[in-house]
């Protein structure tokens, strides 16, 4: 999964569409929000059908992961620093 | 193998491959490659190491391909706004190529083609509700009900 092999990450979801994902987001983590294609998270470009939602649990970042092959994956990473990056860009 | 050409000159396009499971897209995306570059296009080519492979391998001389770029750089690179193209065609058999083709109508500024194929194209094409010209048919073996889908819309025409 390229860099995101580097992290220490866990897999929520597998195997559903990028729009399932994306109600999962909604439906499951109360903070959440909306971004665009592109938006770095992790310093991975976000891959998706506009909006792309990112969840946050704390200090936990849920997003979807995108490869060609496996379709979408929803990761869950815990990272004070990004959650609070993000939590920052959301206000 | 892979290549990286900065300054592409004159009309670019950029073909996004997606996973080459489905036979299909290597023949495709040569013939796409060579209908451009006669038309004075130059393409581009994105794809994941096993989809660029498949087709360094086969154009071993390059014939037909020009610059071949890894599919997370590309993204970048356009998300950056550090390079664009005119025509992006993104091939899409899977979610996920539903996923890249909306993301690549929302990064760039290039005329958006969903290439639609393999063996549920009809319901690939029903999930695609963002702005693009659709090019579909049923072709997982055989390329040529996509190649003639290709044809009708002739986009290096555009």
């Amino acid at each position: 999964m390229g860099c995101v092999e580097s992290m220490n990450y866990e897999i929520v979801m597998r195997g559903a569409t990028f729009k399932e994902s994306r109600e999962y987001i909604r439906e499951h983590f109360r903070e959440n929000f909306d971004v665009q294609p592109g938006f770095k998270v992790f310093e991975v470009h976000l891959i998706g059908i506009p909006p792309i939602a990112i969840g946050l649990d704390g200090d936990v970042v849920i997003f979807p992961y995108t490869k060609p092959c496996h379709g979408t994956f929803l990761l869950r990473v815990e990272d004070k620093e990004e959650a609070a990056r993000l939590r920052a860009l959301k206000k | 193998m892979v290549t990286d050409e900065t300054t592409p000159m004159g009309t670019t396009a950029l073909l996004v491959l997606g996973c080459p499971q489905v036979p299909v897209q290597t023949s495709i995306a040569l013939y796409l490659i060579n209908r451009l570059k006669k038309a004075g296009i130059t393409p581009v080519v994105a794809g994941n190491k096993a989809a660029n492979t498949l087709l360094v391998v086969a154009d071993t001389d390059r014939y037909y391909l020009g610059e071949v770029m890894d599919l997370d750089r590309a993204v970048a690179l356009i998300a950056e706004k550090k390079r664009d193209f005119d025509l992006c065609f993104v091939f899409i058999h899977n979610d996920a190529g539903v996923s890249y083709a909306g993301t690549m109508g929302a990064i760039s500024g290039a005329a958006l083609f969903a290439v639609v194929y393999g063996e549920h194209y009809d319901e690939l094409v029903q999930a695609i509700d963002f702005p693009c010209t659709k090019v579909a048919a049923k072709a997982v073996h055989n390329p040529l009900p996509l190649k003639k889908a290709l044809d009708e819309v002739h986009p290096w025409a555009a």
